[in-house]
């Protein structure tokens, strides 16, 4: 049996984290590659990082970033924002990335999922999906809406409808983030991530909102989660992954418990 | 030395970091001189049977990867190279290279756990019941959990050629091992310390599955 995946997510810009990750001792560090194996030390699953920035000076500093982890971690990890062509996951992926995510160029440009999955095989295409909650409507039917560029901007696509096609299109998995719960840290979007789950075949990473270890036993069983992204739970040292996996294994939550 | 088959199967460089962190001197190379020369042999791939095995004939490699196999090399497989050494694959219904007798069949559409629908691929960390003893799987713990991703499964003919079971639904080989052969349908190189214990265990191996 599979054991649920626990994946850190870092975001960095211009080659470092955005907020600094507490090390041991409690000490500061902004350094991705530092982090990366922190928590690959730690017991993360996978790792995802994502790319706030954009220009094209940055995408050479995230790559050079990408190589050093994978010199560094030997788990599976996986990098977003700002890519958008066939080419961009080309860099990634030879860099040392297993797996690429795309988010808002994939609702402008679907082709890009298509593309990708023949270029480089479906495990290695994540689609990225920033969903909020609307009144359901002939046109949003399952009353989630696919939202882009951070949640500012309403797409008039159905969440439901998007992961579906975006499974056909050839994506190997969905990472799928609450814009309503993400920041919260009051839980994860337990009936989005249930819904969108048990409609698609290919696994769903939830996202957004995890603040403490119940938080993720919930999504993981009642939410129907194959995997939980956590992001300010660990870095701020307020819980960490052995002990979040030690409290899901308690709680009949298979998880991976010898790194 | 390593040698790495690049047969344009899939991004080979992180095998090869992996073994640059334990200090394993390789290789990356579809020169099939150079791997005459290689003490050991690493066969990996993602991607597809057809493909991978269209490769392999226009390179000339497959003709070569039985030689090894046949001489006494050590040769470890890893995911599709795992795969393409069986006699065929479903994927496309791809006759292979024929150094394992069976099949790779792809996991059944309703496989189920319980009540629970399971997803294809199998993609993430599944512990492997390996056989106990071989010289490969050495020091590694009975609950180490190794990393997969893929939707065909490895059934060989013969169940004395298995060395390592995983459940999913249903109980597959994943992993084969006979003489100086050996061969997982995981990723070592992706696999954490579990994962890195058997490289290194496969980069020190003569070749001989005596115990």
């Amino acid at each position: 049996m599979l054991s649920k995946r626990i994946i850190p997510c870092l975001d960095v810009r211009d080659g470092r984290l955005t907020k600094g990750i507490k090390f041991k001792e409690n000490v500061d560090i902004g350094d991705p590659v530092q982090a990366a194996r922190a928590y690959y030390e730690q017991g993360a699953d996978e790792i995802v990082f994502y790319d706030i920035t954009a220009s094209a000076e940055a995408r050479a500093i995230m790559l050079d970033v990408v190589k050093r982890v994978a010199e560094t971690i030997f788990i599976p990890f996986s990098v977003g924002g700002g890519i958008r062509t066939v080419d961009d996951m080309r860099q990634v992926i030879l860099a040392g990335a297993e797996k690429v995510s795309v988010n808002s160029e994939a609702v402008k440009n679907p082709g890009v999922i298509r593309d990708g999955a023949r270029a480089f095989g479906s495990q290695c295409i994540v689609l990225g999906m920033d969903v909020k909650k609307v009144l359901a409507s002939r046109e949003i039917p399952s009353g989630y809406e696919m939202v882009i560029h951070g949640g500012r901007t309403f797409t008039g696509l159905d969440a439901l409808r998007w992961a579906k096609e975006a499974e056909r299109l050839g994506a190997g998995e969905i990472c799928l983030n609450s814009i309503d719960a993400d920041g919260t840290r009051d839980g994860y979007e337990l009936d989005l991530t249930a819904l969108i789950s048990s409609h698609v075949g290919i696994p769903v990473i939830a996202s957004g909102g995890a603040g403490k270890p119940e938080h993720l036993l919930d999504v993981l069983t009642r939410g129907k989660a194959d995997a939980a992204l956590i992001a300010s739970m660990v870095h701020y040292r307020t819980h960490t992954i052995p002990e979040i996996k030690n409290f899901l294994h308690d709680h009949g939550v298979k998880t991976r418990l010898q790194w | 030395m390593i040698g790495i088959v690049d047969y344009r199967a899939g991004n080979l460089t992180s095998v090869a970091r992996a073994l640059e962190s334990l200090n394993e001197p390789c290789m990356i190379t579809n020169d099939s001189r150079l791997l005459d020369d290689a003490s050991h042999i690493i066969f990996p791939g993602v991607g597809a049977a057809g493909a991978a095995m269209a490769n392999l004939r226009e390179s000339g490699l497959d003709g070569h990867l039985k030689k090894w196999v046949q001489n006494g090399k050590p040769v470890l497989g890893i995911c599709l190279g795992t795969q393409v050494i069986f006699d065929r694959s479903e994927e496309d219904d791809t006759p292979c290279l024929g150094i394992v007798p069976g099949v790779v069949k792809r996991f059944p559409a309703d496989l189920r756990e319980g009540e629970q629908r399971l997803k294809i691929p199998h993609m993430g960390w599944n512990r492997v019941a390996f056989r106990k003893n071989h010289p490969v799987f050495a020091g590694i713990p009975e609950d180490a959990e190794f990393y997969f991703v893929h939707s065909y499964y490895p059934a060989p003919a013969d169940e004395t050629w298995a060395a390592g079971w995983t459940d999913y639904g249903i109980r597959f080989c994943s992993a084969v091992a006979r003489g100086n052969l050996v061969a997982v349908q995981f990723h070592p190189e992706k696999s954490g310390r579990p994962g890195l214990t058997l490289l290194a265990n496969f980069c020190r191996w003569g070749g001989s599955d005596a115990q």
